[in-house]
């Protein structure tokens, strides 16, 4: 009844309109405040977007620019060289790659352990909600910290700055988001998926491996590359572990890497320095966006299937 | 009923959420080869009491069993009674369809692997009897590499049904299994209790008082956490001997 009234009204909506108000002209002074305020709200936010859209999109267009005019295959090619010669950045690349793959490999393992302790067996007791909360403040303890504790740790007990320094920094950066993920993925896991495998009378270990952590898979991966994205744009953890070098090295020595190298390059009054700094920082930046494009395509999968 | 062979005695069962009496004094024998069908409104603790059967309520912090439920004359509240071994023997097929994220034949043979050493032949054979038991193979015989999420919802809960029976438990509980299904899959579920029950002790959950009166044998009307009446499923429907049962089945109440 009520719709087919209202459909008959649309259809010849314009002409009642013109004619007189209609019960459906806008004079309601109430709706029109809302109107006015919702007018309002919607101009102030596009205009706060276009604010921080504005200084991003310079940001990126800078880098671009820059970037791609000091890009060439000597970057790829060629070590970093002395200020005035001609070089490249490719031990920088390489031990950036080194230190992030082994970071992750150290960091990787504990996270997704301590993530399902949090998640499947920390129910009862004060020692998941302690771990938890120490989580937290390591998820966001400023990363020259670490840098620092594994410098007073490991460098000075060593003797030397090293690459495996540089790693261990960098994994202590991967826990704390390899934890939270892996946790709060597990917990997205329906309990009824656990009370039926449990209701088979498999044991606990059996159910965490076979049906919630697979069931968590896309989830958990997600947050590992989440954190390899995190850690391959970080600089302070690596400054007094990892150190710098002009050369090639192994992971026992100092070792180059991309954000050491832009920093000293950028820093520099050299040009041809600058214009491999630029190229470093447009390499880290494409990698960072290609692993984030990566996990988001993960995650999309994930919700997906379920 | 007394000529019957009891499979579950429930006797003097207190069941407690924290301080909460959720349960009183439940006393209750379910005979073995029968379906056995638990009725009453939202929160009368008809899940509850079925989750005291394969012990499933220890999971949760806070909640506690006082009394006995024998199964075959056995105490299974006791702490000699393995836990796991127990729901080896008294599977259960929850609201939702919970297929595992593997395959359909890893899906079935997840809890078989548990308490059996199969050979290949033998574990596609009990896969297909598994399968023919809830009237799926027909419809899966082709894909038993594809992931169970990729079937239907009423296909993924005879899924977990086939999954149920192919540890051959004796005892195997049902909790609302149909109610998110359509009347389809919910009739293809019903015509399979009644093919089950020839091999195993069935006792169901069920808000649907229709399908109480299709599949039961047996039928046990709950309200404030107490056996209000227990009998054949015809007397119970057609001469409830309590007011309270009458008003819940005619729904004048409930």
């Amino acid at each position: 009844m009520m719709t087919t009234t209202l459909t008959a009204r649309s259809s010849n909506t314009d002409r009642t309109m013109s004619a007189h108000p209609s019960k459906y002209s806008r004079n309601n002074a109430i709706y029109a405040r809302r109107r006015f305020v919702n007018g309002f709200n919607m101009t102030a936010s596009l205009l706060a977007m276009g604010f921080g859209l504005f200084w991003l999109a310079w940001i990126l267009y800078t880098l671009l620019a820059h970037g791609l005019a000091g890009m060439n295959v000597d970057v790829f090619t060629r070590i970093t060289p002395p200020p005035g010669s001609e070089g490249g950045l490719i031990n920088a690349i390489a031990g950036s790659l080194k230190m992030t793959f082994f970071g992750t490999l150290l960091g990787t393992p504990i996270g997704i352990l301590a993530g399902v302790y949090l998640a499947e067996f920390g129910e009862r007791g004060w020692l998941a909600p302690a771990t938890r909360f120490i989580n937290d403040i390591l998820l966001s303890a400023p990363s020259i910290v670490i840098g620092l504790f594994i410098y007073e740790m490991y460098v000075v007990t060593m003797g030397h700055f090293s690459g495996w320094a540089g790693a261990l920094a960098l994994s202590l950066l991967v826990i704390p988001v390899v934890v939270r993920t892996t946790e709060s993925m597990l917990r997205l896991v329906p309990n009824s998926l656990r009370e039926a495998a449990i209701a088979l009378g498999a044991p606990q270990w059996k159910v965490t491996m076979y049906v919630t952590l697979r069931s968590a898979k896309a989830g958990v991966i997600t947050g590992i590359l989440l954190a390899v994205a995190r850690i391959s744009g970080e600089t302070a953890p690596l400054l007094f572990t990892a150190l710098n070098n002009q050369f090639w090295s192994g992971m026992n020595q100092p070792m180059a890497n991309l954000p050491i190298v832009i920093f000293q390059f950028a820093m520099s009054p050299y040009e041809d320095w600058h214009a491999l700094a630029w190229a470093g920082a447009l390499l880290i930046t494409l990698s960072v966006l290609t692993l984030n494009i990566i996990a988001r395509w993960l995650g999309r999968q994930k919700t997906q299937s379920h | 009923m007394t000529e019957q062979a009891i499979k579950l005695k429930v006797k003097d069962l207190n069941f407690y959420y924290g301080n909460f009496l959720a349960l009183k004094k439940v006393n209750l024998d379910i005979p073995a080869g029968k379906v056995t069908a638990f009725i009453g409104p939202s929160g009368c603790g008809k899940s509850t009491l079925l989750r005291t059967f394969n012990r499933m309520f220890e999971l949760y912090p806070g909640m506690r069993a006082e009394g006995e439920i024998l199964l075959d004359n056995q105490n299974i509240l006791t702490k000699s009674v393995d836990v796991n071994m127990l729901r080896a023997s008294v599977g259960m097929v929850f609201q939702k369809p919970t297929p595992f994220p593997m395959s359909i034949y890893d899906n079935i043979t997840f809890g078989v692997k548990l308490y059996e050493n199969l050979s290949r032949s033998e574990m596609d054979d009990r896969v297909e009897w598994a399968l023919r038991k809830a009237a799926l193979w027909n419809e899966v015989k082709d894909k038993l590499k594809q992931s169970g999420n990729s079937l239907s919802g009423g296909q993924q809960q005879r899924l977990c049904i086939a999954r149920g029976v192919a540890t051959r438990p004796e005892v195997l509980l049902l909790d609302e299994p149909t109610s998110a299904l359509d009347p389809i899959s919910t009739a293809h579920i019903e015509e399979l209790i009644h093919e089950l029950k020839q091999d195993y002790t069935i006792a169901i959950v069920t808000h649907n008082m229709q399908q109480a009166a299709r599949v039961s044998d047996y039928t046990a009307y709950m309200y404030l956490g107490e056996l209000m009446e227990f009998g054949a499923t015809d007397d119970i429907f057609t001469a409830p001997r309590r007011k309270e049962t009458e008003d819940y089945i005619t729904g004048k109440f409930g």
